[in-house]
């Protein structure tokens, strides 16, 4: 389409927002004080005896973590906005949980030929990202939404947070990180949605 | 993969449903066929170029000709009062799609045709399942098929007459519905919210590798997927779509 198109009789309702919530706001997008649900199948609820997280892949070890060993890395708070890919966005959201820089510490990232990550959750859910968007202080591993555990429905135990991609990217129940030389699609990127998923790219669907 | 393109799609009709549910039947010109189940996101621009966009799951089966959305009024909201207030026949509208590729019901997919389906939706959650319903009597598919469709009262039945003329017509459809705030008098029917025990009495048996399909609000999608689980049910078996108080 050209981009000349109108919608004949067309106002809408949010020219009112400010400019600095503009600036927030991805394009296509549009605010929301709720919090949606989305999922492909059942919420899956893991027991915190039966939880753990674990890190491995092409590095030659394995890094895990029980429920109660993950309570005790260090916690970070932060505020961040979300978008979801179905048009939503979520402005200020708390969430308390521990960064992915803590988790690979451990790992000498520099000497390894790793550059991706699959994250796997419970359910079966799965979801790709180059392992730079997980590093520097922009992806955590979140247990706590607004000063309370998280809930089943949104992720709980624990879900992934990566607010800087559409929130496909942010995998609920996520249980670890497949670490790989080479991308692999996960879950959603296999059925037509964008390998990589910028919300300020529109990157929506393969292709965009 | 190609970029799905934005078209211009033009209403040739437009059907009232309910009071606040209405059927807009679009003219696609060059429509990619899509699979029963798939949404399509749609575009709105203003004369000062102010753009919002919005999904809506596709009721029209693939082998028909026009692209029929169905769209529920919400109040208070900016796409939804201008599809079902605003527009009218002769209108253009943008879309692109078709999108999603996982709540999809294929006649012709090995790993589905064979299983009983079982189709359950509450409110507008049912226009992907339409989808499935008119696409499975187009190919004169008999696989056992039952839908639990969940409305507030009879008249919010959407597609109420088209169900009632399909499963009255072809005995391996099964159409049951509840009606969860008012019922009409002398209503047989259930008159209460999806529970365990509806569930229990109309799921198809696990034994028999039922696929279902759950489309509709969070809580009543939360309801039947936990407890098809319990009964059995596995959790690659059951698909699940949900719309949250924010469809706009």
């Amino acid at each position: 389409m050209a981009g000349n198109f109108i919608s004949r009789g067309f106002k809408g309702r949010r020219r009112e927002t400010d400019a600095t919530l503009k600036e927030r706001i991805p394009p296509g997008q549009y605010e929301t004080k709720d919090f949606p649900v989305l999922s492909a199948g059942p919420t899956p609820r893991t027991s915190l005896e039966r939880w753990n997280f674990s890190i491995y892949g092409e590095i030659g070890e394995e890094l895990k973590w029980t429920w109660d060993e993950f309570q005790k890395l260090p916690r970070e708070t932060v505020m961040v906005d979300i978008h979801c890919v179905t048009k939503w966005s979520k402005l200020d959201t708390v969430w308390t949980g521990v960064s992915v820089d803590t988790l690979l510490a451990g790992i000498d990232l520099d000497r390894q030929p790793v550059r991706y990550l699959i994250a796997f959750c419970d359910g079966g859910y799965t979801t790709n990202l180059p392992l730079t968007d997980v590093r520097g202080g922009k992806a955590w591993i979140a247990y706590e939404y607004d000063g309370k555990l998280l809930t089943p429905e949104h992720g709980g135990p624990a879900r992934l947070l990566v607010p800087h991609l559409y929130f496909w990217k942010s995998a609920k129940w996520v249980r670890g990180f497949k670490l790989l030389t080479e991308d692999r699609p996960g879950f959603w990127e296999s059925v037509g949605y964008h390998n990589y998923g910028d919300p300020w790219n529109e990157q929506r669907y393969a292709g965009d | 993969m190609e970029r799905l393109n934005w078209q211009l799609g033009t209403v040739v009709e437009i059907r009232q449903e309910t009071p606040s549910v209405k059927s807009l039947i679009l003219d696609v010109p060059d429509w990619a066929r899509h699979a029963a189940g798939q949404h399509v996101d749609v575009r709105l621009t203003a004369e000062d170029g102010y753009q919002t966009q919005r999904s809506y799951s596709i009721a029209s089966p693939p082998e028909e000709t026009y692209l029929m959305l169905t769209v529920e009024r919400i109040e208070g909201g900016e796409v939804s009062p201008y599809l079902t207030d605003e527009l009218r026949v002769g209108d253009g509208i943008e879309l692109r799609g078709p999108i999603g590729g996982y709540f999809v019901w294929e006649t012709n997919d090995e790993r589905s045709n064979n299983s009983p389906l079982f189709l359950i939706g509450g409110g507008s959650g049912i226009v992907p399942l339409m989808a499935m319903i008119r696409h499975r009597a187009n190919s004169a598919q008999t696989v056992p098929t039952k839908l639990l469709y969940s409305s507030s009262s009879y008249e919010d039945i959407i597609y109420r007459d088209e169900l009632g003329r399909l499963s009255a017509k072809d005995p391996s459809l099964r159409v049951i519905h509840t009606l969860t705030r008012r019922q009409p008098e002398n209503w047989t029917g259930y008159g209460r919210r999806i529970d365990r025990a509806m569930l229990a009495e109309i799921a198809w048996q696990p034994a028999e590798n039922p696929l279902a399909f759950v489309c509709g609000p969070t809580a009543l999608v939360e309801t039947v997927a936990t407890n098809l689980q319990e009964l059995g049910y596995g959790p690659g078996r059951i698909k699940t779509e949900r719309f949250g108080p924010t469809g706009g």
